[in-house]
């Protein structure tokens, strides 16, 4: 009984905490603390999640009392229990980050209630074993994200919501179609008999038109090659507590939601659609680092890396072998923590030194040397820099291509690795070196407000000094060492997620025979 | 039954498609809510079309009758019929306050605004 209620916990705390923090809403700095205080149990609750999955294997439980083809499972796998546990982390991070950040206009519109509505629906999305309650899910932390990025009304957030909702909505529609005709093909919506039936179908070539509606609709939410345009032309524009949420979380939905198709349904035809998702991960990781080169913004080029990132997950995926697997989940954690931690760092170099433009904040080493720091710490790990985390994720991507012998994909991964460090050595340069006097002089407000690339956080927050917002970096920055130095136990707890996707029939298993 | 509302569920996806391309963000909504009927009609067609079967169990059964239409399609349409309509809402509202304080109606004027936003205050 008590593994059933760890399994639904997770998304019913950030329910509550919105239910509870919208009641709240002449009271702000009591929502925050509310809002910590979900974020705590979130974590204690998926901590322990991972242990029941890691103990006792695959849990999962159906609600309404119907049996499980028939009711909504939701299931808890070593992939959703990290990514959960994962996710939880990153909500943490960034609620302590948003107490010192968050401007007090921003939460009397909604912030925290809106901010645990996107973590309910990105957690939903995780342990749902239900195709179209997936969908459900996707919607609940779409509309939570389209507020979230027009909270505010600066005209560049709104301008940049449009773009943001309208891709998202032909992608969201095309995935409900893509249901619907998995529906007609197998007469099933849960995920587990979806995939014993279509097995049996006979039509490969019908199951490959789906596998392209998913790749397609999934693909415009984890910005993979062709269909990330709308990334960075609207990550830039919220505040840096809101961009790092996205950046954390919402791409990698995207990703997990492509593991499980192309795990549990779509593995009839390997050699189609595995060796289509390792092209666009080669293209993705190529554009994106170098749309990243020309970029003088600190947020910008954080934007684009998150695209060129996903092309790793995705060459992990693709490679579709258990160690190219534990590399892609690997990864997608990896890249959380560095990433968003990136991310926090930029809002903190804005409330420091009032700008987002590299050429501008020049020298920071010599006035904050702690947040130099912590910089090289998040980019070399993004940048696979050894004994970081990005280098193990790299290293164990590697070896799943060498084993493979997909050398072509092999040799971009770790040439876009080269040039993931020279954008990360440009952040450094400008930014964090002695800039010379004219060269700060001559940056001032002109070309800078014309950009568009102004003030991301408007208002004071109620906490206004930036030591707090040290507090959440710091922590992120301690998890990554953590994670690289103890990669043998992570290693060990992804492999067996790997095993799990590797072979449906424990999933199957776990959800038909409980 | 089957053959003529996937030519409808054809021609809606066409008419949408056309209409998401072009470059006024009204007809950029309109083309959206076209897509989603599309699906919905999809979707519905899908489970099957019967005719005078209703869902239910006649009084004293324990099993439906042999042939019944389909209430899970219809189920599942519904849902995504009141999502729709929320998305909707929002992105009407969106719309309109980003054209209330700036002349923009274009969607190409998106692409330029992100360049240079001063171009298009009103």
């Amino acid at each position: 009984m008590s593994s059933h209620l760890f399994i639904i916990l997770p998304i019913v705390i950030p329910f509550t905490v919105a239910v509870v923090t919208l009641l709240l809403r002449k009271a702000p700095q009591i929502q925050q603390w509310v809002n910590l205080t979900g974020m705590l149990a979130l974590m204690a609750v998926s901590v322990n999640l991972l242990w029941l999955v890691h103990v006792d294997g695959i849990q999962a439980t159906t609600f309404g009392g119907w049996a499980a083809p028939f009711g909504i499972t939701f299931v808890a796998d070593h992939l959703a229990a990290i990514m959960v546990l994962s996710g939880a982390l990153m909500g943490l991070a960034i609620s302590l980050y948003g107490m010192a950040e968050m401007d007090k206009e921003r939460i009397a519109f909604g912030y925290y209630p809106f901010m645990n509505m996107l973590m309910a629906g990105v957690i939903g999305a995780y342990m749902t074993g239900d195709l179209f309650n997936l969908y459900v899910w996707f919607e609940v932390l779409l509309i939570a994200s389209f507020v979230l990025m027009a909270l505010g009304n600066t005209r560049e957030q709104l301008t940049a919501d449009i773009k943001y909702v309208a891709i998202n909505l032909v992608s969201s529609l095309l995935f409900l179609g893509g249901v619907g005709l998995i529906y007609g093909i197998t007469g099933s919506l849960n995920m587990a008999e979806i995939s014993l039936l279509l097995a049996e179908v006979e039509s490969p070539a019908l199951i490959t038109t789906i596998a392209m509606l998913f790749i397609i609709s999934f693909g415009i939410k984890s910005a993979i090659f062709p269909l990330y345009f709308w990334l960075p032309a609207s990550y830039h524009t919220p505040p840096p507590t809101i961009m790092a949420l996205f950046a954390g979380l919402l791409t990698k939905v995207g990703v997990y939601a492509l593991i499980r198709v192309f795990t549990l349904f779509f593995t009839y035809d390997v050699g189609y659609t595995h060796t289509l998702l390792l092209w666009i991960a080669g293209f993705t990781m190529v554009s994106g680092v170098l749309g990243a080169a020309i970029q003088t913004d600190f947020r910008r080029i954080l934007s684009f890396h998150i695209v060129s990132q996903i092309g790793y997950m995705i060459m992990g995926l693709a490679l579709f072998t258990p160690v190219a697997l534990v590399g892609a989940i690997f990864y997608i954690v990896h890249n959380q923590l560095a990433k968003t931690n990136l991310f926090l760092i930029s809002g903190l170099a804005n409330r420091l030194e009032g700008t987002f433009t590299l050429k501008k904040l020049g020298g920071l080493y010599a006035v904050y040397p702690g947040l130099a720091v912590l910089f090289v710490i998040s980019s070399f790990a993004l940048a696979g820099f050894p004994p970081l985390t990005g280098f193990w994720g790299k290293l164990v991507l590697a070896i799943g291509a060498l084993e493979t012998q997909e050398y072509i994909i092999l040799a971009v991964a770790l040439l876009v690795g080269m040039m993931t460090m020279f954008s990360m050595a440009k952040i450094w340069m400008y930014g964090f070196m002695p800039g010379t006097e004219s060269n700060r002089a001559n940056a001032t407000s002109d070309d800078h407000t014309l950009l568009g690339m102004g003030n991301g956080a408007s208002g004071t927050p109620y906490v206004t000094s930036p030591v707090m917002m040290y507090i959440p970096i710091v922590l992120v920055a301690l998890l990554i060492v953590a994670a690289s130095v103890f990669f043998g136990p992570v290693y060990t707890i992804t492999e067996q997620a790997a095993l799990e996707l590797l072979d449906p029939s424990l999933y199957i298993d776990a959800v038909l025979n409980p | 039954m089957e053959i003529l509302l996937a030519f409808v569920v054809g021609g809606l996806f066409a008419a949408s498609v056309y209409l998401i391309l072009r470059r006024n963000l009204v007809r950029l909504i309109i083309g959206i809510v076209l897509l989603s009927n599309a699906v919905n009609l999809l979707i519905f067609t899908m489970g099957r079309m019967t005719r005078g079967e209703p869902g239910f169990i006649p009084v004293g059964q324990e099993l439906p009758p042999e042939v019944i239409a389909n209430p899970l399609s219809q189920a599942l349409i519904l849902t995504a019929i009141v999502i729709g309509f929320g998305l909707l809402a929002f992105t009407l509202v969106l719309v309109y306050r980003t054209n209330k304080d700036s002349i923009l109606v274009d969607s190409d004027d998106l692409r330029d605004e992100e360049i240079d936003p001063s171009v298009y205050h009103k």
